[in-house]
């Protein structure tokens, strides 16, 4: 950006007085005052973005995590394992792990499908992925609850079971893999596969060893955001999972349960605490699904 | 990979059977159930004064976070684009944070910041402004959620369009308000549009933080989230499913114009 100065010595030079008395015309100057506007242009902004975010994210976590902390970390941890905050946050990573399964095998075969076949209606079909994201998670749940509740159609009443908690998590988390996996499939190289079977191997070969590998870090970062979301959900739950201590209660659930059972709605060591053991989970996993994504474009750009 | 066309036929058939069971059984059950007494009951049901003044708190609501976000966003966007500062990268950790984020979370920390006993609740309180059990705390919560959205979906079009035709504009004797209106905005215009619809629809059905917030006081705190619920919650199940269609209409209109915004954004 800095161009080359006409006189270099001069213009090093002390003093502004001693520069512009060797009458070294104005392009230098003006450069530099333009090069000084342009500077705070980012700066200002990052600056007030930050502000932004740090009173409305940051702040209202760092007192999260100081009401956690704040009987010292023993008592942190006597909230985080009391056995019904345990039992709930087993049943939670229990389930979450399910749906990550569940939405890996799934996700695959859906965008397989959409990518890779042809049937009328497609775009309709493909445009519905998208409707979880966009449902409300209260309205997710009362629909299960019309399916599943007393007066199912079908005759099925889970409510108030641990399957309808993963049937409601399937629900929203519908989205992320198919969505992640789906422009990598539309762009992956065919001709690697065609080799591949005329060489000879089976089908089963070539997903394992060629497609596999090239929608892995896609599906990865899928799978990842689903077990994200799954771990802290709550909307969706809310009405159909009975939130029974020690049978049907996830973490959210309880933490919500600590906080109305108090009369004025304060919050407690126990719900801080256990806010921050979800937000821990939640923040690991994106972390490392951010660092295997870094690694593999270094690969790819090798 | 060439697949037979028995192995294709019994993909796809196995993908759509998932989709019809997963989404379309569930949605196709409650219009049923929501229609089934007809559709003056359901008129009725989501004109009564509770239903009219939530409908106009989730747009209230809506409205600020989206105003909000895109303002800060934008610039956020901008200053992650062109500012050559280290440590962007914990901004944009920042940025993605909400993601990773349980709602009830958000209920929880907004508490802690602003409840009578938070850090600033009494002062607050002290200067006549009562944030949690009331609206700007409801509005705090939905803002959280949102974040995210037009950052990450402006910042990747200014990257691909640069500074060239900004400068050029400069050179030409433009400030920067004007090249920021005649070029950088039009420029962005589909994928902001396409992060507003996001943080529309994300704000539209914020629940977990907002419950906990909200002391869902019909006629006064009441968005259509927490009416859905606290109809259930009263027994009133076919004025619950009624509000819940309502939603999931919106819901439908943000997804068509997602659709249609997300092929110009490829397109552009």
């Amino acid at each position: 950006m800095s161009r080359p100065r006409s006189e270099p010595v001069a213009a090093e030079g002390p003093e502004p007085s001693a520069a512009s008395g060797t009458a070294v015309p104005d392009p230098s100057g003006s450069s530099r005052r333009r090069a000084r506007r342009r500077l705070p242009e980012g700066t200002i902004g990052l600056g007030i973005g930050s502000l932004w975010l740090s009173i409305i994210v940051l702040l209202p976590l760092a007192a999260v995590a100081a009401k956690a902390l704040d009987g010292g970390l023993g008592d942190f941890w006597d909230a985080a394992t009391a056995p019904a905050a345990r039992s709930a946050l087993g049943l939670t990573l229990v389930v979450s792990a399910i749906i990550a399964i569940v939405n890996a095998v799934t996700g695959t075969l859906i965008a397989w499908v959409l990518v890779r076949d042809e049937f009328p209606g497609k775009r309709v079909v493909n445009a519905l992925i998208d409707l979880p994201f966009a449902i409300p998670t209260i309205v997710a749940s009362i629909v299960l609850l019309s399916l599943y509740g007393s007066d199912s159609p079908l005759g099925l009443h889970l409510i108030a079971t641990r399957p309808i908690i993963v049937i409601a998590l399937m629900f929203v988390t519908l989205p992320f893999v198919v969505r992640s996996v789906q422009p990598v499939l539309m762009e992956a190289d065919r001709e690697a596969e065609q080799a591949a079977a005329t060489l000879g191997a089976s089908n089963l070969t070539i997903f394992r060893r060629i497609i596999l590998p090239t929608i892995g870090p896609a599906l990865l970062s899928g799978i990842g955001l689903a077990f994200a979301r799954a771990i802290g959900e709550y909307g969706s739950v809310v009405l159909v999972d009975g939130n029974i201590p020690f049978k049907t209660q996830v973490t959210s659930q309880y933490i919500a349960q600590r906080i109305e059972s108090n009369q004025d709605g304060a919050v407690d060591t126990a719900a801080a605490a256990n806010s921050i053991v979800l937000l821990l989970i939640a923040f690991f996993v994106l972390l490392a699904l951010r660092l295997i994504a870094n690694r593999g474009s270094r690969h790819h750009a090798r | 990979m060439r697949v037979s066309r028995r192995a294709q036929l019994s993909l796809r058939t196995l993908a759509l059977a998932y989709l019809t069971i997963l989404l379309l059984i569930p949605l196709g059950i409650i219009f049923y159930r929501t229609f089934e007494h007809g559709v003056s009951a359901v008129v009725d049901s989501i004109t009564t004064p509770a239903a009219v003044s939530a409908f106009w708190l989730t747009i209230e609501i809506v409205g600020i976070a989206v105003v909000l976000n895109t303002i800060f966003g934008v610039l956020l966007a901008l200053a992650l684009v062109r500012s050559k500062i280290r440590g962007k990268g914990l901004i944009q950790a920042v940025v993605d944070l909400p993601f990773a984020v349980s709602p009830v979370v958000v209920g929880v920390s907004l508490i802690l910041v602003y409840g009578t006993n938070g850090w600033f609740g009494t002062w607050f309180v002290d200067n006549g402004l009562q944030i949690i059990f009331s609206v700007p705390g409801m509005v705090l919560a939905t803002i959280f959620v949102t974040v995210p959205f037009v950052v990450r979906e402006v910042e990747p079009v200014l990257r691909e369009i640069g500074t060239e035709q900004e400068e050029a504009a400069a050179t030409l004797g433009a400030s920067r308000w004007q090249a920021f209106w005649r070029i950088t905005l039009p420029s962005i215009r589909w994928g902001l549009g396409y992060g507003v619809i996001l943080t529309i629809a994300r704000a539209l059905g914020e629940y977990g933080g907002v419950s906990l917030v909200s002391q869902s006081k019909p006629g006064e705190s009441q968005t259509l989230t927490l009416l859905v619920k606290s109809r259930y919650d009263n027994l009133d199940v076919s004025g619950a499913y009624a509000a819940a269609t309502l939603l999931m209409v919106i819901a439908v209109v943000a997804l068509i114009v997602m659709t249609v915004l997300d092929r110009k954004k490829t397109n552009a």
